[in-house]
């Protein structure tokens, strides 16, 4: 049984690199034979106090080929939450009617404060801008699925690396596997230091590109990012920028065999359709991977595996 | 100390006497250790004269005495603090506050999106860097700093 039996997954820093592992290798067993019915006597709550589409339907359709049953909500609207009931109670009446709590919730440190609360294991489905480790996990799942493994990999984060939090999760978590890391992002949204220094601690190297293309010969990996326009103060200037971390199929003339594309979705216009239709493309298969890491976890978590 | 001669806040019998607090600190330093619902003497003298900081505070309470651990919290406000027991007038132990590892339940998480700000959450609070006084909060994982401090009413 495994060693995640009973615990929390709030941060991506609360597993150990073995502990990764060890749930990247029960998904894997989950993708060859997803439909394993052995949470049958198990309820998980989903509390989703702010909308989702692919978390919350992933988890849910993890939990439902494990023959979980689900409770929960997609919107707090018409739950006692809208009257007025503190997530502290709204946490302990509901670990007393489930076995697992699954929960999104804007406010950030909001899913480390349920943890304390509840009298069963919380997983983070993401707490403001803060943590989202299912995200991460499921981008190792897919890194290591793509490449054969999670070491030594060039890395490439484009986009908003100062407000992705899926980058810097995946910066972190990355960092266990000796990485290097290409950073390519506007001026304006550079990655923050507090991120550069675990690259640093962990005695690995990044470098900085303000245009794509400098980076499509080196990566392994190329992990694309939205970049809002409302995290411009000056429209100029996001107009000037804008245009410097799209991908296109025409720009990948010259990338590895190996490279792959992955983008936590949803897309905007960052990444052309005509990607889509390169063997590069991962991004739809990644965000279906999602599914085997969330069995993964839910079942080592309830203790079935 | 103050020199006996001249002490311009009395000395008291029995208690602990807190020194060299700096001039704009002395009120954060007594809602920190919670004085203000002290049901005995407080003495609160500010901007004397002192050698070491041009002009300090003081603060005298009679018949408390503080653990390191509880008068620890002070640091964080007035890091060359002195703190002194007392005994018969007499000054039994001598010791400077120090910041601890850990903060719990005073400080306010400086992150307004942070779940302590909105629920009455106690905070808690690893203090990552000692020198530049940096807090990461247990919940967003976010920075406070000295410049972002503010302290729970």
């Amino acid at each position: 049984m495994s060693t995640l039996k009973g615990r929390n997954l709030i941060s991506i820093t609360d597993f150990s690199k073995e502990e990764y592992i060890e749930v990247l290798d029960i998904a894997e067993g989950f993708e060859k034979n997803p439909k394993q019915k052995i949470l049958s006597d198990k309820v998980v709550a989903t509390l989703f106090f702010e909308p989702s589409t692919r978390t919350r339907l992933s988890f849910e359709s993890a939990a439902n080929q494990l023959g979980a049953r689900i409770i929960g909500f997609s919107d707090p609207g018409g739950t006692s939450v809208q009257k007025g009931e503190s997530l502290h109670d709204t946490i302990v009446m509901v670990s007393s009617y489930s076995d697992l709590i699954v929960m999104r919730n804007p406010k950030e440190g909001s899913s480390r404060y349920a943890s304390e609360v509840a009298s069963v294991p919380v997983i983070n489905a993401g707490d403001g801008a803060n943590q989202h480790p299912t995200q991460c996990m499921l981008d190792l799942y897919s890194i290591r699925k793509t490449q054969g493994t999670l070491e030594n990999l060039q890395i490439a984060c484009v986009g908003d690396l100062k407000y992705g939090r899926t980058v810097h999760s995946l910066v972190q978590a990355m960092c266990n596997f000796n990485a290097t890391f290409h950073l390519v992002s506007p001026q304006e949204l550079k990655l923050p230091s507090s991120v550069k220094m675990s690259i640093k601690n962990a005695g690995l190297k990044y470098y900085q590109y303000t245009d794509l293309r400098d980076i499509i010969p080196t990566a392994d990996i190329i992990y694309m990012t939205r970049v809002q326009r409302e995290r411009f103060p000056d429209p100029m200037e996001y107009e000037r920028v804008k245009d410097s971390c799209i991908l296109s199929a025409d720009m990948l003339a010259g990338c590895k065999p190996n490279m792959r594309v992955l983008h936590p979705l949803p897309r905007v216009n960052e990444i052309t359709t005509d990607v889509d239709r390169t063997p590069y493309a991962y991004y739809f298969q990644q965000a279906q991977n999602g599914v085997y890491v969330r069995q993964a976890l839910m079942a080592a978590i309830l203790g079935a595996k | 100390m103050e020199s006996k001669k001249e002490m311009v806040v009395s000395a008291i019998e029995n208690g602990t006497v807190i020194d060299h607090i700096p001039t704009e600190s002395v009120y954060q330093v007594i809602r920190i250790l919670g004085l203000e619902r002290y049901k005995d003497e407080v003495l609160i003298g500010n901007h004397l004269t002192s050698g070491k900081l041009g002009r300090k505070g003081i603060v005298k309470i009679k018949n408390k005495h503080f653990s390191v651990e509880e008068v620890s919290k002070i640091a964080l406000v007035a890091p060359f603090a002195s703190i002194i027991d007392i005994e018969d007038y007499k000054v039994v132990k001598k010791f400077k506050a120090e910041i601890p590892d850990h903060v719990e339940n005073f400080v306010r998480c400086a992150n307004p999106k942070c779940i302590t700000n909105a629920e009455a959450v106690p905070t808690k609070f690893d203090i990552v860097d000692k020198e530049n006084l940096k807090l990461r909060c247990h919940y967003c994982e976010k920075f406070t700093t000295k410049e972002t401090m503010k302290f729970a009413e």
